[in-house]
C-alpha cells in the first residue's frame, strides 16, 4: 500500500480541479459497470453526471464516494487517490465530503436536529450549544428553521431531502454530493430542490457533483455535464456543448427518443431460439 | 451440478460465513476493549439504551418462560424419582438442570425472538434506506456506531437474564415440591442450595456471554449483509432466527463439552 505522501507526489498537478477520475474500471462480479471513466470536476463548479437506468451513473456516484471499490483507474479528490488510500486517511477526506442521497438516508430512530448534529457531534469537541446552534443554521439554510424535534417520518418527501442536505452541509464540505435529488418528488418540490442547489452553489462555492436523469432540472443547475451510456462517458462538455452534440446516442437521451423496441426480426428470433441449438 | 460440487459449494459458503461472523466479533471487540484507549469514543449511551431494549424488556416474558420450565422439570424428574422412592432429588434436578442447561438456552431462545431478530430487522432496513452507506460517508464506521453497543448490551444482558431464569425456574420448580413432593418452601429453597456448587452457576453464566456474542454477530451480519428491497429484510430476519438458535445450540454443544472434559473427577 503507497503512504498518503507518495499519493500525494504522484496526484496530477492542477490547482483548479477538485476531483480527477482516470480511467475508472467498477465491476460487480465478471459483470464490468464503467468500463476506463475519465473526467475531471473544477473546484467550486457543479458537474451534473446524466444518464439512463443502468447507465453506470449511480455506481459512479457510489466510486466517487468511496462506497464502490474500483476494479482499475484512479479517482483523486483533494490530492488523495482513493484506489490506495488508508483508511485512517479516507476517514480525514470523507470529513470534507458531504452527501445528499436519493432517499434523503437520515436516521429515522434521531430527530432531523439529531441527524445533522451527529456529524458535529462524531467528529468535532463543540460544546452542546454551539452544536444547537450550528444545527439551527444549517436548517435555516435548507429552508427547515423550526423542525430540529420533528423526526424523519413526520416530513414529506422534498423536506426529507432538504434535512439530508442540511446533513450533508454539517461539516462544511468541500466536495457536495448528490443522487437523485429531484427523484420522486413533484414539480413544484422538485424545482426547490434546484433552487437550493443554486443557493448553496453562490453561497458556498463549493464542488457540486449531482447525478440524475431529469433534464430540465439537469440544464438548470450543470456548469458542465456529462453523459454516461452503458459504463462509459460517451459526452462531456458545457451546457451549450451538450445541448448542440450530433452525437446520435447524445441526442436520443436529450430528444427522449424511445429504444427501438426490436431491431431485426431474424436478429430477434434468434436470440429467442439460442439455446435451442446449443 | 454435481453432488460433490454441491457439498463443496455448501462447504465455502458456510466456512465464508463463519468467517464473517469472526471478523464482525473480532471488530466490534476491537471497537470495545482497544479503540477507547486509542482515543475513539465508546458509545455508552447507546449501550444502556439497547441494554434496557434486550434485558428488562426481556425479563415478563422470560420470567413466565422460565417458571414453567421449572414446573415442567420438576413434574419430569419426579416422573421417573418416584419409581425409585427419590422425590426429594426433584429440587437437586431442578436447579441442577436450570442453571447448567435449561436457564442459559431458554434465555437465548427467547433473546433471539426478541433481539436477534429486531437487530437483523434495524440494520436491514437502515441498509435498505441507505443509512449505512450515508454513516460510511460520515467517517462513522457501522460496526462502532450499531454493532458494539450491541455487543456490550448483550454480553452484559445475556448472563443478568439468565441468573434471573434461574431463579425463576428454581421458584416454579418449588410449586410443584411443595405441593406434590413433600417439601416445604424453606426446605425446598435449602435443597436447592445445597445441591449446587458455583461451577453450575458460572459454566451456564459463561455459556449466556457466549449465546449473547452469537445473536448479536449473526443478527447483525444478517442485517448488514441484507440485498435490496422490503422483502430482503424480512428474509435477514427470519434467517438471523433460525442461524441464530442452530449457533446457540452448537456453541452450547462446544462449551459443554469443554465443561465435562475439565471437570474436577470427584
Amino acid at each position: 500500500m503507497t503512504t498518503s505522501n507518495e499519493n500525494e507526489s504522484d496526484a496530477p498537478v492542477n490547482e483548479g480541479i477538485a476531483i480527477s477520475v482516470r480511467n475508472l474500471r467498477v465491476r460487480y462480479g465478471d459483470r464490468e459497470v464503467l468500463h476506463g471513466v475519465t473526467f475531471d470536476v473544477k473546484a467550486g463548479e457543479t458537474l451534473v453526471i446524466l444518464g439512463g437506468s443502468g447507465s453506470g451513473k449511480s455506481t459512479l456516484l457510489r466510486t466517487l464516494m468511496g462506497l464502490e471499490k474500483p476494479s482499475g483507474g484512479e479517482i483523486w479528490i483533494h490530492g488523495k487517490n482513493l484506489c490506495c488510500i488508508s483508511a485512517h486517511d479516507m476517514a480525514e477526506l470523507r470529513k470534507k465530503l458531504g452527501v445528499s442521497f436519493q432517499s434523503g438516508a437520515l436516521f429515522g430512530s434521531m430527530t432531523v436536529g439529531e441527524n445533522v448534529a451527529l456529524p458535529l457531534r462524531e467528529h468535532t469537541r463543540l460544546d452542546d450549544s454551539t452544536i444547537e446552534v450550528m444545527v439551527r443554521l444549517k436548517l435555516e439554510e435548507v429552508g427547515l428553521s423550526g423542525y430540529e424535534n420533528y423526526i424523519p417520518a413526520q416530513l414529506s418527501g422534498g423536506m426529507k431531502k432538504r434535512a439530508a442536505v442540511a446533513r450533508a452541509l454539517a461539516m462544511d464540505p468541500e466536495v457536495l454530493f448528490f443522487d437523485e435529488p429531484s427523484a420522486g418528488l413533484d414539480p413544484i418540490i422538485a424545482a426547490g430542490i434546484d433552487d437550493l442547489i443554486l443557493k448553496l452553489k453562490k453561497a458556498f462555492r463549493m464542488t457540486i457533483v449531482v447525478v440524475t436523469h431529469e433534464l430540465a432540472s439537469a440544464f438548470l443547475i450543470a456548469d458542465r455535464m456529462i453523459l454516461v451510456d452503458k459504463g462509459n462517458v460517451i459526452a462531456l462538455g458545457t451546457v451549450e456543448e451538450l445541448k448542440s452534440s450530433q452525437q446520435p446516442r447524445v441526442r436520443q437521451f436529450l430528444d427522449r427518443v424511445p429504444e427501438p423496441d426490436v431491431a431485426e426480426d431474424e436478429g430477434f428470433l434468434d436470440r429467442l431460439t439460442e439455446h435451442l441449438r446449443l | 451440478m454435481s453432488v460433490t460440487e454441491t457439498v463443496g459449494q455448501a462447504t465455502i459458503d458456510t466456512l465464508a460465513y463463519l468467517g464473517d461472523l469472526t471478523i464482525l466479533t473480532g471488530r466490534s471487540l476491537h471497537a470495545v476493549v482497544i479503540a477507547p484507549f486509542q482515543g475513539q469514543r465508546l458509545r455508552v449511551e447507546r449501550a444502556i439504551h439497547q441494554a434496557m431494549a434486550v434485558g428488562v424488556g426481556a425479563v415478563p416474558i422470560l420470567s413466565l418462560i422460565s417458571f414453567f420450565i421449572g414446573m415442567i422439570l420438576a413434574l419430569q424428574s419426579a416422573y421417573e424419582l418416584r419409581r425409585f422412592g427419590a422425590m426429594e432429588f426433584v429440587a437437586n434436578a431442578v436447579a441442577v438442570s436450570m442453571t447448567r442447561e435449561l436457564g442459559p438456552l431458554m434465555t437465548a431462545i427467547v433473546v433471539i425472538g426478541r433481539s436477534g431478530s429486531a437487530f437483523a430487522a434495524e440494520i436491514g432496513t437502515m441498509k435498505v434506506n441507505e443509512e449505512i452507506d450515508a454513516l460510511q460517508t460520515m467517517a462513522l464506521d457501522p460496526v462502532h456506531f450499531l454493532v458494539a453497543p450491541k455487543f456490550i448490551a448483550m454480553a452484559l444482558m445475556l448472563p443478568c437474564l439468565t441468573t434471573w431464569a434461574d431463579f425463576m425456574g428454581v421458584l416454579g420448580g418449588s410449586v410443584f415440591g411443595v405441593a406434590g413432593a413433600g417439601f416445604t418452601f424453606g426446605s425446598y429453597i435449602h435443597t436447592t442450595l445445597s445441591a449446587l456448587v458455583l461451577r453450575d452457576i458460572v459454566t451456564g453464566l459463561i455459556k449466556s456471554v457466549m449465546f449473547g456474542m452469537v445473536i448479536t454477530a449473526v443478527g447483525c451480519q444478517e442485517g448488514l449483509s441484507t440485498g435490496l428491497g422490503a422483502e430482503q429484510v424480512g428474509r435477514s430476519t427470519t434467517s438471523a432466527v433460525v442461524k441464530s438458535i442452530f449457533m446457540v445450540v452448537l456453541v452450547d454443544l462446544v462449551f459443554t463439552m469443554l465443561f465435562y472434559l475439565t471437570a474436577p473427577h470427584s
